[in-house]
């Protein structure tokens, strides 16, 4: 293999085991799938309970929409745990651990070993995504409809949406070079900005003129669009207008595909780019406790 | 000479200046690196309002003036809820974590061999905790009345203030009482507080009245009954009833005369708890050499 190749292969390989041990090595392997499940199904349960109250205090049922929302909201898992897994690596390694500076001077990739630590992340997600949606469908009625057919669809627009996903958390690890700890604002916040504006949990119709345009600039609103199209029965997925149903699946993939390649690129830059500043300012191991 | 003695070993000056002194970092030391105001105070915004899209989602094409009054009360519910969880995260992840911070950077050991009592450092922090989190808790409400339109009855103001405050001393104690596991453990109880998130967010019902567990069957009722240990389930409740008077009474729990007799319980009781246990857990973890154990 090539020795550039090779480099970058075991950074990522000692980074995603390195993530693994320290997502999971604090306890028991069943009490870590306990937690790892309680979480996302307790966020399903405070969907499950928002339409209940809907369905009381508005004297009305809608399944479409609660599948709408379910579905979306269990496929987001991949979004925040991707984003956060990226973005925290370099706050938790220069504040928490405070190795950063061993492993910065390790010869290896730290571009392709922040990618490796989200990697511990995304298996646990799509743990996660996997039991929101059996839960769903076995006990509260969500209809889940992936026909043989539409899974090349599914798979790519997924695999590209990950890619994607990946790239915007590198950007945003790269900016936590310079920030100070703000770990938990940002895990919050940007998970947010997609939660608000890329129709996860309604249709984008709702939001206000300017809200949609945002929306709709953003390649992940298609990617939950594909996502729901291709998962959803296609009764309840017409039920829904989200102002997006005439693209073209083929579209949508290679809108995914040029932002994929995208923020690749500008995560790449990015990162060289603060990393620089960061180097230049004496912040690259600094430490902000208050 | 001597004056400067009898200022240093009066107990009540020296706790005062303690808690003054851990309070001071966060509300003025915190400003020195304004960029939190954005970060903390301004982001988690975003998700709030994508809960309030969900019930404005839901009431697509609802005209009918009853249906729009349950729209208002809902969004008002969620904006309420994103105030609480303001509070209740900075109590997980600035109180009750803050002893862990402590550990890894190297500051507890500093703290245990200062004179002071325990409970007046962690008073100071949640003093601190409870302004650095007000900036968030009042951009969630002014958000909630001028950007969502959210229209509050407000019908008695004392009680309303006389609520919000038992609330916040009765879960700044709970996050003092947690804060002494962490004198004791390291990442296990770092994620417990992670694993006190979305599931304490369902049972408190942040997004939803509580006494929306009535509806989904007999166990529902026991999980609202349950939940009443964590303070801001029942201050959000009686703040809800007292804000929102009409629809709440369809998500009946308790009254807010109860509520706010439980809170005041809670909050002595969590404070006393939170002393007790934070001298259990000094001893046993001196014992057991754990206190100044990093990165276990």
């Amino acid at each position: 293999m090539n020795p550039t190749a090779l480099r970058h292969w075991r950074s990522f390989k000692w980074a995603a085991w390195l993530g693994w041990q320290i997502e999971s090595n604090w306890t028991e392997p069943w009490l870590f799938a306990i937690y790892s499940v309680i979480k996302p199904v307790a966020g399903a349960f405070i969907l499950v309970l928002m339409y209940l109250v809907f369905t009381i205090i508005g004297n009305m049922q809608s399944p479409e929409r609660f599948n709408f929302v379910y579905i979306g909201n269990a496929f987001f898992i991949f979004v925040g745990n991707t984003l956060f897994g990226t973005f925290q690596v370099i706050q938790a390694d220069r504040e928490w651990y405070q190795t950063l500076r061993y492993v910065y001077i390790s010869p290896i990739s730290y571009y392709t070993y922040i990618v490796g630590r989200a990697a511990t992340k995304v298996l646990v997600a799509a743990f996660a995504v996997v039991i929101t949606l059996s839960f769903g469908a076995l006990f509260l009625g969500i209809r889940i409809d992936l026909t043989l057919g539409e899974l090349p669809l599914f798979a790519a627009a997924f695999l590209l949406g990950m890619f994607t996903l990946v790239g915007i958390g590198v950007c945003l690890a790269a900016l936590s070079f310079l920030t100070a700890r703000h770990v938990h604002g940002l895990a919050e916040g940007i998970p947010g900005l997609f939660y608000l504006f890329c129709g996860v949990l309604f249709p984008l119709s709702v939001l206000p003129g300017w809200g949609q345009a945002l929306g709709q600039a953003i390649p992940l609103t298609y990617w939950f669009e594909i996502v729901r199209r291709t998962v959803m029965p296609q009764d309840y997925w017409a039920a829904v207008p989200t102002g997006l149903e005439g693209i073209d699946p083929l579209m949508v993939l290679l809108a995914l595909l040029v932002s994929a390649v995208a923020f690749f690129l500008l995560s790449i830059g990015l990162y060289r780019l603060m990393e620089y500043l960061a180097r230049k300012a004496g912040k690259l191991d600094m430490t902000t406790s208050y | 000479m001597t004056v400067e003695l009898t200022k240093t070993t009066n107990p009540l000056a020296l706790n005062v200046r303690a808690a003054w002194g851990r309070a001071y970092v966060r509300v003025v030391g915190a400003n020195r690196e304004p960029s939190w105001i954005f970060f903390d105070g301004l982001l988690p915004l975003l998700g709030i309002a994508a809960y309030v899209f969900i019930y404005q989602g839901f009431f697509v094409g609802a005209t009918d003036p009853a249906a729009l009054v349950a729209l208002n009360a809902l969004v008002g519910f969620v904006v309420l809820g994103g105030v609480m969880i303001a509070f209740w995260l900075n109590v997980l992840w600035s109180m009750a974590s803050q002893l862990y911070w402590e550990k890894e950077i190297g500051n507890l050991q500093l703290y245990m061999m200062a004179p002071m009592s325990r409970m007046a450092l962690l008073g100071g922090m949640a003093i601190g905790g409870m302004v650095m989190t007000s900036v968030r808790a009042f951009t969630t409400l002014i958000a909630g009345i001028f950007v969502f339109g959210v229209a509050f009855q407000l019908a008695d103001p004392l009680l309303l203030l006389g609520i919000f405050f038992v609330t916040l001393i009765a879960l700044y104690g709970m996050g003092m009482m947690f804060a002494s596991l962490y004198l004791l453990w390291g990442r296990e109880a770092w994620h417990m507080s992670a694993l006190l998130e979305e599931p304490i967010f369902l049972v408190s019902g942040f997004y939803f009245p509580i006494g929306a567990f009535d509806r989904v069957g007999a166990w529902g009722r026991w999980v609202a009954i349950g939940a009443s240990i964590i303070p801001a389930a029942l201050g959000l409740d009686a703040l809800r009833q007292l804000l929102f008077p009409v629809s709440s009474s369809s998500f009946l729990f308790l009254d807010v005369n109860t509520e706010f007799l439980v809170l005041l319980v809670l909050a002595v009781f969590f404070l006393v708890l939170a002393r007790g246990t934070l001298r259990y857990f000094e001893t046993l973890a001196k014992r057991e050499g754990r206190l100044t154990s990093r990165h276990q």
